[in-house]
C-alpha cells in the first residue's frame, strides 16, 4: 500500500516539477509547484513526519505560494519568451547536467538497502520535533528567525527608500 | 478485519456524511433566508412547500438546468478548475472532524469520525490555506476587473487573518497538549460545561480571536469585502453562472459548517453534555451513542445562528479598517493570549 502511494506521489512530484519547467505562462508554472509541494508533503507523511508534512502544506503551499500568485496577479505577467539559450549555457550546462547524472547513478549503484528509509530517529512526533528545537537547537533555531527578520526589515527599508525619494520630487 | 471490509466502510462513512454535509448546507442557506428574514421583519421563502421547506430542493434544481455561460475572455484550464477546488477543500475538512463519541464502535469500525488523525488540527488549517487558491484563481481567470479586485482583496484578507486564527488556537493546543482534535475534546470533557475551553480554560479571548478570523476567512458579513456588490457587483464569482457558481456558494456554507464545527470541538466541548454526566445518562448505550451526536449538531447549529445574526446586525468593514483591526488588534490580542496562557500553565504546575 504504502509502495503504490509513493509510486504516484513520486510520479505527480515529478510531472509537476516538469511542468514548472516546460510552461509558458508564469501562474502555470506556480501552480505546478504547488502540486509538487503538496506531493512532497504526502510523501513526508508516508515516512511518518506528519509535522512536517503539515507545516510543509500551510506553510509552503498554503502561504508562500499563495503569495507567489497573488504577486503573479498583480503584475499581470503575460506569456514567457522562449529563447534557445546562450551558446556558453549549452557549452557549460550539458557537460554538468552530464555529470551530476553520472554521480547519481554511481551513488545509486554502489548504494545498499535503498527503499528501507525512514525519519523515525525519535523526530517524529510534533512532541519530539519541538523538544528538540526548543532544547537542544534552541539557539540556531532563535538566530535563523532573527535573520528572517533581519531580511523582512531589509525587504521594508529598501522600498520604503524609494517611496521617500518620490515623496521629496514631490 | 480484511483491508477491503475497511476500506467499503470508510467509503460508506463518507458517503453518508459527505450526502448530510450537503443536506446541512442546503438548509443553512434556508435558514439564513428565513432568519435575515425576520430580522428584517419579513417572511423570507414561504411559498415552495410547507414553511419554504422544499426551497433549497428547487434552488438546487434551478442550478442545474441553468444555462452554463463560459466567457470567451476566459482562461480556461484555471476558470474550470477554481469552483471545483473551493468546493472539494470546503468539503474535505469534515474528515477529521469527529461529530459524535468517536469511542463508539461497531465490530472495530469507529461510527463517528471518518479518520482519527495525530494532527488533525493542522490539517484544518493546511486545507484552510490551500482553499485560498479557489477564490484567487477564480477572479484572475476570469480576466474581470471586478473579479479580479475582489480575489486579490479576498486573498490579501484570508492570509492577513490566517495568522490570527492560527495564533488564537495554540493556547487551546498548549492546554490539551495534543493537536488531536478528539484529545483536544477529551481534555475538556471531565467537567462538563466548567471544564470547557470557552469557560474553565479561560480561552474566551482566543474565543472572540478564532470567531472573527473565522468569520473573515469565511468572507462572510462583516468581513464580505471580496463580494461587496455595491463596489465588486459580485466579486470573484461575477463571471460564473449555473453550477459553477453554485459550488462557490456551497463551498462559501460547507466552510460555515466547517468553522461551527471547530470552534464546538476546540472551544466547547464538542460532543460532551454541557451538564457532564449528572443524570447517569451514559449507561444506556443507545443514548450514550446518540447524546453526543445531539449536542454536537446543537452547537454547530448556535455557530450558524450566530452566523445568521451578525450578517443580519452588522454593516460591512471598510478595507482599511479591516486590515487595521487584522494586524493591529487580533494579532497582538491572540499573542497575548499565548503568554497569558503559558504563564499560567508553567505556574500551575
Amino acid at each position: 500500500m504504502h509502495l503504490i502511494l509513493f509510486i504516484i506521489f513520486a510520479g505527480l512530484c515529478l510531472a509537476g516539477a516538469l511542468n514548472l519547467l516546460l510552461q509558458k505562462h508564469p501562474i502555470n508554472s506556480a501552480l505546478s509547484l504547488v502540486v509538487v509541494m503538496t506531493s512532497l508533503a504526502v510523501l513526508y507523511l508516508l515516512l511518518g513526519a506528519e509535522f512536517l508534512a503539515a507545516a510543509q502544506i500551510i506553510v509552503y503551499a498554503g502561504a508562500i505560494m499563495v503569495l507567489f500568485t497573488f504577486v503573479i496577479m498583480l503584475l499581470n505577467a503575460g506569456r514567457e519568451e522562449r529563447t534557445l539559450g546562450s551558446r556558453a549555457a549549452i557549452a557549460v550546462g550539458f557537460p554538468a547536467v552530464a555529470v551530476i547524472l553520472a554521480v547519481i547513478a554511481t551513488v545509486l549503484v554502489k548504494a545498499q538497502g535503498l527503499g528501507a528509509a525512514s525519519l523515525s530517529d525519535g523526530v517524529t512526533s510534533t512532541e519530539d520535533l519541538s523538544r528538540v528545537l526548543f532544547h537542544e537547537l534552541l539557539l540556531p533555531f532563535e538566530v535563523t528567525s532573527v535573520l528572517i527578520l533581519i531580511a523582512i526589515l531589509g525587504a521594508v527599508a529598501l522600498a520604503r527608500k524609494g517611496h521617500g525619494e518620490q515623496e521629496a520630487g514631490k | 478485519m480484511s483491508i477491503w471490509w475497511f476500506v467499503l466502510w470508510s467509503l460508506l462513512k463518507v458517503l453518508v456524511v459527505t450526502v448530510v454535509l450537503l443536506m446541512g448546507v442546503a438548509y443553512t442557506v434556508l435558514l439564513e433566508r428565513k432568519v435575515v428574514g425576520r430580522i428584517q421583519n419579513r417572511w423570507g421563502p414561504s411559498r415552495v412547500g410547507p414553511f419554504g421547506l422544499l426551497q433549497p430542493l428547487v434552488d438546487g434544481a434551478k442550478s442545474f438546468l441553468k444555462e452554463d455561460i463560459i466567457p470567451t475572455g476566459v482562461y480556461k484550464p484555471l476558470y474550470l478548475l477554481a469552483p471545483i477546488l473551493s468546493l472539494a477543500c470546503a468539503l474535505i475538512l469534515i474528515s477529521v472532524v469527529p461529530f459524535g463519541n468517536p469511542d463508539i464502535a461497531l465490530g472495530g469500525f469507529h461510527l463517528f469520525q471518518i479518520s482519527d488523525v495525530n494532527i488533525g488540527l493542522l490539517v484544518v488549517l493546511g486545507v484552510t490555506s490551500v482553499g485560498v487558491y479557489g477564490i484567487a484563481l477564480a477572479g484572475w481567470s476570469s480576466n474581470n476587473k471586478y473579479s479580479l479586485l475582489g480575489s486579490l482583496r479576498s486573498s490579501a484578507q484570508l492570509i492577513s487573518y490566517e495568522l490570527a486564527l492560527g495564533l488564537s488556537l495554540v493556547g487551546v493546543v498548549l492546554r490539551a497538549g495534543s493537536l488531536n482534535l478528539r484529545v483536544i475534546v477529551e481534555s475538556q470533557a471531565t467537567h462538563g460545561l466548567l471544564s470547557w475551553n470557552i469557560f474553565g480554560g479561560f480561552q474566551f479571548i482566543a474565543f472572540f480571536v478564532y470567531l472573527t478570523a473565522a468569520y473573515a476567512e469565511t468572507n462572510r458579513a462583516p468581513f464580505d469585502l471580496p463580494e461587496a456588490e455595491s463596489e465588486l457587483t459580485a466579486g470573484y464569482h461575477t463571471e460564473y453562472s449555473s453550477m459553477k457558481f453554485a459550488m462557490f456558494f456551497m463551498a462559501e456554507y460547507a466552510n460555515m459548517i466547517n468553522v461551527g464545527c471547530v470552534a464546538t470541538l476546540l472551544f466547547l466541548g464538542g460532543w460532551t453534555s454541557p451538564f457532564g454526566d449528572i443524570f447517569g445518562l451514559q449507561q444506556y448505550p443507545i443514548l450514550a451513542a446518540i447524546l453526543p451526536l445531539f449536542w454536537f449538531v446543537s452547537k454547530v447549529f448556535f455557530f450558524l445562528f450566530l452566523y445568521i445574526w451578525v450578517r443580519g446586525t452588522l454593516p460591512r468593514f471598510r478595507y482599511d479598517q479591516l486590515m487595521n483591526f487584522g494586524w493591529r488588534w487580533l494579532l497582538p490580542v491572540a499573542i497575548l493570549n499565548i503568554v497569558g496562557t503559558s504563564l499560567w500553565l508553567a505556574l500551575k504546575q
